[in-house]
């Protein structure tokens, strides 16, 4: 049989989905074996017992100066400024959007602004977001919002542009204002698409907040990254970069379940 | 009404369109009444569908004038003319229902577009009743997606005629339908046409559809062509031939009956 008609059946596809995840691990912890077995004091590669340690230490037992659990307070900070940045950039992206995909008026001072602001590098203008937002949350708010919210935009509009005209003569011919066009017609037809955008972005959302942790917090995951860094503590790095990784894949699989539930027609209505 | 807006309810007038240096359509004058079911043919890219954005407002004319009851054709689609299209004629995140209760929803409610309490429930009431009518009754609660070709073409007519329009226009609407389902549209269209006081408009690729199910067929098709320049000279209606005599009659006599009278009848289908 070509290998283009075989398919794996169920169990066949757990196992070949958990491969490649149990070969790496795998390969980790021979090499972190290895290494601690010429010098025990090796930093590069911990095993999983230190990692478990160090776990232990920030995320299960007091800080000795703050009395926080340094662990799940980083976790909050980061979160915390992870979805206002999305929260905000959502809704101003989703209204940018469709203002520009909908009104031709509107779309014509928008478009090319949005294009060109959307090539403005993040992370270079970060200073001046230190300047002008002071060494505070909202700079590290803003760099997220500024980062997503041109791509969020862009998307929304060309969805919005791909609406079938027919609908929007439809809705006209139904009695619809502009207003209630947009409302009732748009903006539903966008929501499903907001939440894919969403997901697409998350990515770029946790590089700009670390980024912003790293040069000025007191806290959060990069932040703690960052400066354990100083220490080569890679038994505190590595397992807060598997929680970063599962944070973002919990936040992708919650946006897909919220885009199921709360628009099951948008699947059917792709066909 | 007059007698002589009875018989001019739509006037067209030396009407032109063109796009760039395409001639699509070319002194069109025609002169329609209320109640009239004229079907459009012709060959492809023969104006049409042209014909039919210029009734609906979606474009406006590059020469000439059209009057709706006596007034210039308002220059964007609006509640007084309906439309079906061939696709993409009902909102795919909407249930039945509420495709059709939309319509009341949007025009009670100009600052949210939305209706609640009593006033949505009435506004579902009456769109039930009329989904009921075309056959739909059974699928209230489905979204488009769910309903096959046949049955989203009978919602796009409910839709469109739970606002009471005095035109309805039809852009091939049974074009992408199996043979068999296009038959019971047919026979759906002329109950509710012959029920409604209601002006037709409706493009059709199928002849035989054509001759059937108008009053009046409207023949378009280009009688200038330049092999140079194919684009110079435009469409014009060749035909305009009058059918089904039978049918108007009778429409023509239930219109004269008092109203009182016409209010307690059954129309016969």
């Amino acid at each position: 049989m070509r290998l283009i008609n075989r398919h794996p059946d169920r169990a066949g596809r757990l196992m070949l989905v958990l491969l490649p995840f149990a070969l790496l691990l795998f390969a980790y912890f021979v090499g972190s074996a290895n290494r601690l077995a010429e010098n025990a004091n090796d930093k590069l590669l911990p095993s999983a017992t230190q990692m478990v340690a160090a776990v232990d230490r920030l995320a299960f037992t007091e800080d000795k100066r703050s009395g926080n659990y340094l662990f799940w307070q980083d976790t909050l900070s980061s979160l915390k400024r992870l979805g206002m940045g999305l929260g905000i950039a959502a809704l101003v992206g989703l209204c940018l959007g469709m203002a520009a995909g909908t009104l031709p008026l509107l779309s014509a001072p928008l478009s090319p602004l949005l294009t060109v602001l959307s090539m403005v590098p993040p992370l270079a203008i970060l200073p001046i977001l230190f300047i002008v937002f002071g060494l505070g949350e909202l700079s590290k708010v803003m760099l997220i919002v500024i980062g997503i919210t041109p791509v969020l935009a862009r998307d929304l509009e060309q969805r919005a542009r791909e609406i079938p005209t027919e609908l929007l003569i439809k809705a006209q011919t139904l009695g619809a204002n502009t207003w209630t066009l947009m409302l009732r017609v748009v903006l539903p037809h966008l929501l499903p698409r907001l939440l894919i955008a969403l997901r697409l972005v998350l990515g770029s959302a946790w590089l700009f907040l670390i980024a912003a942790e790293a040069i000025a917090s007191t806290d959060g995951l990069g932040y703690r990254i960052f400066l354990v860094r100083r220490y080569l503590a890679m038994d505190v790095i590595v397992p807060y970069v598997i929680w970063i990784t599962l944070l973002a894949w919990l936040m992708d699989l919650g946006l897909r379940q919220v885009a199921r539930l709360a628009f099951p027609w948008y699947e059917g209505a792709k066909a | 009404m007059t007698q002589a807006q009875h018989n001019n309810f739509i006037e067209v007038t030396n009407v032109w369109q063109q796009y760039a240096d395409q001639v699509v359509l070319e002194r069109l004058n025609l002169s329609i009444s209320e109640g009239e079911f004229c079907t459009l043919v012709g060959a492809s890219g023969c104006g049409k569908s042209t014909f039919l954005r210029l009734l609906l407002g979606q474009e406006r004319p590059s020469k000439g004038q059209i009057l709706l009851a006596g007034k210039p054709l308002a220059g964007e689609p609006d509640a007084s003319r309906g439309v079906v299209f061939q696709r993409y004629s009902v909102f795919a995140h909407l249930s039945v229902l509420d495709n059709v209760a939309i319509g009341l929803e949007l025009v009670q409610s100009p600052l949210l577009g939305r209706l609640f309490g009593n006033a949505k429930r009435e506004a579902r009431e009456q769109a039930a009743e009329l989904l009921t009518k075309v056959g739909l009754g059974h699928a209230l609660d489905k979204y488009p997606s769910q309903l096959s070709g046949g049955m989203q073409q009978r919602l796009a007519i409910a839709q469109a005629l739970i606002m009471k329009p005095r035109v309805l226009l039809l852009d091939e609407p049974f074009g992408a339908l199996d043979p068999g389902i296009r038959k019971d549209m047919h026979t759906l269209l002329l109950e509710l046409w012959n029920e409604i006081k209601l002006t037709v408009f409706m493009v059709t690729h199928d002849l035989a559809e054509g001759f059937s199910l108008g009053t009046r067929l409207l023949v378009f098709d280009k009688p200038r062509i330049d092999p140079h320049a194919p684009n110079a000279f435009g469409a014009r209606i060749t035909y305009d031939i009058p059918l089904n005599p039978q049918r108007r009659a009778n429409r023509a006599v239930f219109d004269e009956l008092p109203a009182h009278v016409a209010a307690s009848l059954q129309p016969a289908v």
